[in-house]
């Protein structure tokens, strides 16, 4: 089934009140990532407040805000918060801003247009957690990302904010911008630490997590950066206002980033549970032409919805009935002219050039994939090759070291669950192979 | 392993980010470090990091060849990045590598003859709102197709440096690479350099022009209300 999207020029009022800018309003200021303009909207206002509480206070409120992870797992921050035991040890906030997942594309604009709104709220976060030292690891390639937030640091602590007795709280913190330098793997929160201490970004064996055994085997908190990002407006506007900006069980705004077969791609702050319907609304609709065939709620690791789910409402549990995972809320949308076979070849080989090695399941069962689907695609699929995928993806989902080798497998189970026939078509011969077998040397 | 005073210099700055005892966290900042003297990660320059930490040469490959930035073999001054992802992919990223291919004549992770220009397909830049994207030195060139990308890639074979879309004016990879180590930009353009491209700003343009704001707040209200009773701030201490 697909489905035709009407493009209104102007979107519905009904639609047009999903849009909560909030996280995004200061990107709209040009000069917002320097501490003086900042400063002048609302900048560092929620550090001030939030010094005057204590630790367990300003957990318990985090908890009162419904507040969750913006990385993808959505965890209760407060909770995640409150993990870390408070027991006189070095503590450390690390931020994730390893942002890598295929399709999402929020975590950049705003590090690069908000840094200051970043840098304050790991402050928050350390001190609710008692950490002097927070670093954030920034994808290596998301240089503008570093380069401001590095001036934003620099800032900061020539104005109080960071250093020792931080607007004379006696809270002191260092923070580190730590370049990545290329391995979607370190992404995982784990491989992020084994990353940072300088070796290969591979995960860990949990237990032991790293609320008590992080960073250099000490009590870590680690949080994603549009999760830490939004905690200042969260300090500043209430636990109830947060919650009010959301839909039910979903507290707070969501940045949904819409790429693919939309007029008007980008990023949309909008309530948690806005359907894909609104959001192709104020996207401008369908591009010319294009007729919407399926899309991933929340980047390439979470399995692809059909047209048919064009009015679930894109939050943590409603995507979970649908049957995926909201994730990043990276909502790529592909229409009928974008073949989900050839989709999956590319995410796998995604996979696969990103599988870090550690776990057998991950390292061939990626590696695998990508043959049979160049089989398939070259023309020369069997029949069995659908069952060896799903066999496959068996053997991969739940029994690779991380998620992402159960990330792996969603557009593959997803798509054989929805398209079978387009896999069909190319093993049947109804549709040209994209490849010529003999180069690619598919057998 | 002859490295000029600034570079052990500037190891010892990247050192002291981490705390007593956990310098081998510099590692990977390191490895920029030596990427920005010589192209890329030379024997010399793991000999280096290995010596500047204390561990072993073959501790330190095993860490340099875990990830792509790092380059096995030494680099054009223009490192030009073509998404071929699923998405940028359907909107023509395979198309823009391939163009690119022919006109420089190099295929995925080569360099031109001339040594100027190192060509590679990328997995995904973060960038999907403006597929199919091209980086060239990790700054932004959004909404390309063939002969956007073709005119790029001439401009930077005259010598010339076209302005990004998104992200700083360009510097060399080796300049680059100091930046990558965790040094600051001192060229004020490069902290001025275009964050707000259109489709970042579309939500919140969109919002601001319909006359839509997120509900009013009292940025005074306590914090919390314990049992009906609002708990007031501490004492300042």
């Amino acid at each position: 089934m697909s489905v035709t999207v009407p493009g209104p020029r102007r979107p519905r009022e009904a639609v047009l009140d999903k849009l909560k800018p909030v996280i995004t309003k200061r990107w709209l200021s040009p000069g917002a990532w320097r501490l003086e303009v900042y400063e002048q909207l609302d900048g560092y206002k929620a550090l001030r407040k939030a010094l005057k509480y204590s630790q367990a206070d300003l957990i318990a409120f985090m908890k009162e805000s419904g507040h969750r992870g913006r990385g993808g797992a959505g965890f209760p921050v407060g909770m995640k918060w409150q993990f870390v035991p408070d027991d006189g040890q070095d503590h450390y906030l690390v931020v994730n801003a390893d942002e890598g997942e295929p399709g999402t594309c929020k975590d950049l604009p705003l590090m690069m247009n908000d840094p200051h709104a970043v840098i304050e709220g790991i402050i928050i976060a350390s001190y609710a957690i008692k950490a002097s030292r927070a670093y954030v690891y920034v994808r290596g390639e998301a240089i503008h990302a570093a380069r401001r937030l590095r001036n934003a640091v620099r800032e900061a602590k020539e104005a109080g904010y960071l250093g020792k007795d931080i607007l004379g709280s006696g809270f002191d913190l260092e923070v580190v911008i730590h370049s990545g330098a290329g391995a979607y793997i370190c992404g995982e929160e784990t491989a992020l630490l084994d990353s940072l201490e300088g070796k290969r970004g591979q995960p860990r064996l949990r237990p032991p997590f790293p609320a008590t055994h992080g960073l250099y085997n000490k009590p870590t908190c680690i949080n994603n950066v549009g999760t830490i990002a939004a905690v200042p407006h969260i300090v500043l506007g209430g636990a109830e206002w947060w919650k009010s900006l959301g839909s039910e069980n979903a507290a707070g705004t969501m940045i949904y980033s819409l790429s693919g077969r939309v007029k008007r791609p980008g990023q949309y702050e909008c309530s948690l549970g806005t359907t894909l319907r609104e959001l192709i609304e104020l996207a401008g609709g369908m591009q010319e032409g294009h007729e919407l065939r399926y899309f991933t709620p929340g980047g390439s690791s979470t399995p692809m919805l059909s047209a048919d789910s064009i009015d679930v409402p894109l939050d943590f549990d409603n995507v979970a009935k649908a049957g995926s995972i909201l994730g990043t809320t990276a909502v790529m949308v592909f229409s009928d002219q974008d073949c989900p076979v050839v989709a999956c070849w590319r995410w796998i080989k995604f996979y696969a050039h990103e599988s870090c090695g550690k776990c057998t399941p991950c390292r061939e069962g990626n590696y695998w994939m990508v043959r049979v689907y160049e089989r398939i695609l070259s023309g020369r699929g069997q029949m069995g090759d659908l069952n060896l995928l799903e066999s496959a993806c068996k053997n991969l989902l739940g029994r690779s070291f991380c998620g992402l080798g159960d990330g792996a497998t969603s557009c593959v189970t997803s798509s054989l669950k929805f398209f079978r026939q387009d896999y069909l078509d190319y093993i049947e011969g109804h549709k040209t192979p994209l490849f010529d077998a003999e180069k690619i040397g598919a057998h | 392993m002859n490295y000029p005073e600034k570079i052990r210099e500037q190891a010892e700055a990247i050192l002291v980010r981490y705390p007593e005892g956990r310098e081998r966290s510099a590692l990977l900042p390191l490895l920029h470090l030596v990427q920005s003297h010589d192209g890329y990660v030379s024997e010399d320059g793991i000999a280096f990091c290995a010596e500047v930490l204390g561990i072993t040469k073959a501790q330190v490959q095993a860490v340099s060849t875990f990830y792509t930035m790092y380059k096995r073999e030494p680099a054009g001054d223009w490192l030009v990045s073509v998404c071929t992802n699923t998405l940028c992919q359907a909107k023509g990223g395979q198309k823009v590598f391939d163009a690119l291919s022919d006109e420089l004549d190099v295929g995925h992770d080569e360099t031109t003859v001339d040594g100027k220009i190192t060509l590679e397909h990328a997995e995904c830049l973060a960038a999907c709102d403006y597929a199919p994207v091209v980086t060239v030195n990790y700054e932004f060139y959004d909404d390309m197709d063939e002969a956007k990308a073709l005119d790029l890639v001439r401009e930077l074979k005259e010598g010339r440096r076209p302005v990004p879309s998104r992200g700083a004016p360009l510097c060399t990879l080796r300049e680059i690479s100091v930046q990558l180590a965790g040094f600051e930009e001192e060229r004020p353009a490069g902290l001025e350099g275009n964050a707000q491209g259109e489709a970042t700003l579309a939500g919140a343009r969109l919002a601001a022009e319909a006359g839509i704001t997120a509900p009013a707040f009292d940025p005074d209200a306590p914090l919390l209300a314990d049992d009906g009773a609002v708990k007031q701030p501490e004492e300042a201490k």
